[in-house]
């Protein structure tokens, strides 16, 4: 499986007064399953771009190959497209509409024609996948959910349609921190079971540094960055510049150094940043 | 006496069943108590369904209590007769930035607090130029409301509370629907109003947030299981862990050094390596 | 293609035609629509055109603007177009099996699409012009005789005020729901009619859901913030009458006797 996108651009409503250059001129490639990271500001071009990948807003120009098909070309079946690469909006569980859960985790997966064994089987998977218990949800209305089982049944519905790449968009936001954790745990999980590319765009720096194997910095609708996150989060100045932050862990390590002059971490967990202060507590003593 | 006094409040949402049947009632609420004081800064935290936000609608009498009593300034919510009041005095911000404002343009839905109370157009006029101007937001008065980021309808939805000249405003989990800029600028302003003597109750999932507070009470299933100051709270990390919450990134670190619990800022843990 | 629509919208600026007061142009708006519908020849139009692009120009609104809202009601006014080029009887230009184009016809179709244009940039004009709470606050004064006999004039200018506010955030989640239904495979272009409309479902129902969403909080936030009803209400913009609105209305009054008089031309 691969992502390879050339030169993307996309402009906002031309010849308006509100015209604006969303995407100008992004390119990159993934070829490995791998969980990437999208971060920058608001406005800086994470949704839109997502939006390209999945065939949803058709670029200015650019293309974009999906396992070596290009899907920006003229008459493409989208549907083919999103079989093998699903988006799970900002806020999914705004999305649910049908009287039980298990109906609406089916949608997509009738959306592509899978019969109904078929159906069945994919919609068991997914609940499991994403934690949920079939037997105790299935029949259950999805607004009697609680607001992060609610989320984790919207993105059963994505997986449902087992696609072979699954970008999300802010997955975390809005949760509060059981369901946060679990929404981390979900991920991961989902990450080595579908052994896939998994695109993720969000604001915390934290789940980003948690989670991802490389990231890509956007600013004003281009990548700026493409690299793994210790190197990026290394250039705090530069990210800083672009009114971003790095993780909190990256934070408390850069004051401890301003304290302790020749002690020095680059840690993106918790865990990385105690082992570097008990080495240094080790040789200073 | 306390400026807030909450008293064995509980409150519950009636229930029908599918032929309209009334069925036992969803205690939302179930016997709080506390207090605030004049110019604190009290933080409220809980997992979701916890009755964080149940009880801030409780404090401006948007809910009225089942049994028990809520008393602002002497007031109770109950007392139909005090209710604008009451409501003059406890400013509200909700969460999502998009639909507490009014007003198409910014200026006009800052003005909508001062209007229903009735307050003289030219004093109107220096109120919400004064609000604009303390969430930084003046420039931006001519501007349609859809037009701004998150963090920016969440400042004119400040200003349109400041604008009222309360002396307390519930904050009901204001950042969780922002960006980390936005969310700092926000928390920035609260703490400032705090300073210059408007009562705040903070309701948060972000314990970074909640660190900022006097006293942070803690919910689980409609009653108070805690209230205590920061330094207590994150002292105590199996409570942290049993109230659904996690503890502040410093604090967990702290731990896991096995450093002092009196321990509360990075400076601190700093000097101690 | 959601964010093109610019009816209703505000553009905002300092020109004549937007120090106007609201109730001016509100007025001055009926009357055109009025006149729109006395005319009825095409140099009756042409005067209504002309005056139209003079307030433009006054107005300094981009045409470009204008125009780009027109592309959104195209299909409204191409439609119009169609029904009345071949509902017309007369001098016959064109057939085919039961189809027929006639002169009468042909005269008709262009005679109501220009009227559709010319009333859809003329009330645009009002909403691009003024402040919606100036628009607002200006319907609430007109209708105010009217709450003698049961008019409800604070609430219904209220309701615009509301409806204009959550217009664009409506259409933004509008916007959200279909791509995130696209995104699970949903198809909305293909199939026969009832196919289609059930298609719609999954857009139908959050979309309901949003908005009882928005309509409580926004309800729970208007309590907050001490709403209850007009009385004892006031108002930081205090609208008045100029000298430049009466000008305009002399203005607007004379524009209606040229209308009028031009259909004996």
């Amino acid at each position: 499986m691969s992502i390879e996108v050339k030169d993307l651009k996309y402009i906002y409503s031309p010849d308006m007064p509100g015209e604006t250059t969303a995407l100008d001129g992004v390119s990159f490639d993934v070829t490995e399953p791998s969980v990437i990271g999208i971060i920058g500001q608001t406005g800086s071009g994470k949704s839109t771009l997502l939006q390209h990948l999945n065939g949803l807003i058709k670029p200015t120009s650019g293309e974009i190959y999906i396992d070596g098909e290009c899907i920006t070309g003229e008459k493409k079946n989208l549907t083919d497209v999103r079989r093998k690469i699903g988006l799970v909006f900002q806020y999914p569980e705004y999305q649910l509409f049908e009287e039980t859960v298990a109906k609406d985790v089916a949608f997509g997966p009738k959306n592509l024609g899978a019969d109904e064994e078929d159906i069945d089987r994919r919609v068991r998977h997914a609940l499991e996948l994403v934690g949920l218990d079939y037997d105790e949800v299935a029949e259950m209305s999805p607004f009697e959910l609680s607001g992060g089982m609610k989320r984790r049944a919207a993105i059963a519905g994505v997986l449902a349609m087992e696609p072979s790449i699954l970008m999300l968009d802010e997955p975390m936001a809005g949760l509060d921190p059981q369901a946060h954790r679990d929404m981390l745990g979900l991920i991961k999980r989902v990450q080595q079971e579908m052994n896939s590319i998994i695109l993720f765009v969000s604001h915390n720096m934290g789940d980003v540094a948690e989670l991802s194997d490389r990231l890509l910095v956007m600013n004003k609708g281009r990548i700026v960055m493409d690299d793994g996150p210790h190197e990026i989060f290394k250039r705090r100045d530069e990210l800083s510049d672009m009114g971003l932050s790095v993780p909190p862990i990256a934070e408390i390590a850069q004051k401890i150094s301003d304290k302790h002059k020749d002690f020095e971490s680059n840690p993106l967990t918790i865990g990385e940043l105690a082992d570097d202060i008990k080495e240094y507590r080790k040789t200073n003593r | 006496m306390a400026y807030i006094n909450v008293e064995d409040l509980v409150l519950d949402f009636s229930k029908y069943d599918d032929d309209g049947k009334p069925m036992e009632p969803n205690r939302a609420l179930d016997g709080v108590s506390f207090s605030v004081e004049k110019g604190s800064f009290v933080a409220v935290v809980g997992m979701n369904g916890s009755g964080k936000s149940t009880l801030a609608k409780c404090l401006n009498g948007l809910l009225l209590p089942t049994s028990g009593s809520v008393e602002i300034n002497g007031m109770k919510t109950s007392d139909e007769s005090h209710i604008w009041d009451i409501r003059s005095n406890i400013g509200m911000v909700f969460q999502n930035p998009d639909n507490q404002l009014v007003s198409s343009i910014v200026e006009d839905d800052v003005a909508f607090g001062p209007e229903n109370l009735g307050v003289d157009p030219e004093e109107i006029r220096k109120r919400v130029d004064e609000a604009l101007k303390r969430v930084d937001m003046y420039d931006c008065k001519d501007k349609a409301a859809h037009m701004l980021s998150g963090g920016q309808k969440q400042r004119i939805a400040i200003a349109g509370a400041v604008a009222m000249r309360p002396s307390c405003i519930v904050f009901d989990e204001p950042t969780a629907m922002l960006d980390p800029a936005g969310r700092a600028k926000v928390m920035g302003i609260i703490k400032d109003l705090n300073k210059e003597g408007i009562t705040v109750v903070l309701i948060t999932h972000f314990m970074e947030e909640a660190m900022e507070a006097d006293r942070i009470i803690v919910m689980q299933n409609g009653r108070i299981i805690g209230d205590r100051t920061p330094a207590e709270l994150f002292a105590d990390t199996e409570f942290v862990h049993e109230a659904g919450l996690e503890l502040p990134t410093v604090i967990e670190l702290r731990d896991m050094l096995g450093m002092d619990k009196k321990i509360m800022s990075v400076e601190e843990l700093a000097e101690n390596i | 293609m959601i964010r093109d629509i610019t009816l209703g919208q505000y553009y905002p600026g300092q020109s004549a035609v937007h120090r106007l007061d609201a109730r001016t142009k509100i007025v001055a708006t009926l009357v055109y629509i009025a006149a729109l519908f006395v005319v009825n020849n095409f140099w009756g139009f042409l005067i209504a055109a002309a005056v139209l692009f003079t307030v433009i120009g006054i107005s300094r609104v981009p045409l470009k603007f204008i125009f780009r809202g027109l592309t959104a009601v195209f299909l409204i006014i191409a439609f119009t177009f169609i029904i009345n080029l071949f509902m017309v009887d007369g001098r016959v230009l064109w057939e085919w099996k039961f189809l027929s184009i006639t002169y009468e016809g042909v005269r008709r179709a262009c005679f109501m699409a220009v009227r559709l244009v010319l009333l859809i940039i003329g009330s645009s004009m009002m909403t691009l012009t003024t402040k919606p709470i100036e628009l607002t606050d200006g319907l609430e004064k007109l209708l105010k005789p009217l709450s003698k006999i049961g008019v409800p004039s604070h609430e219904i200018a209220l309701m615009m005020t509301i409806a204009l506010r959550f217009i664009p955030t409506l259409m933004e989640e509008t916007d959200k729901i279909i791509k995130a239904q696209q995104a699970r495979g949903a198809d909305f272009e293909s199939g026969n009619l009832l196919q289609r409309a059930k298609a719609l479902i999954p857009i139908l129902i959050p979309l309901f859901i949003s908005s009882f969403r928005i309509a409580q909080d926004l309800a729970l936030a208007m309590e907050a913030r001490c709403y209850h009803g007009g009385e004892g209400r006031t108002r930081m913009n205090q609208i008045r009458f100029h000298r430049g609105d009466a000008i305009a209305a002399v203005l607007v009054f004379a524009f209606l006797g040229v209308i009028i008089a031009s259909r004996w031309i």
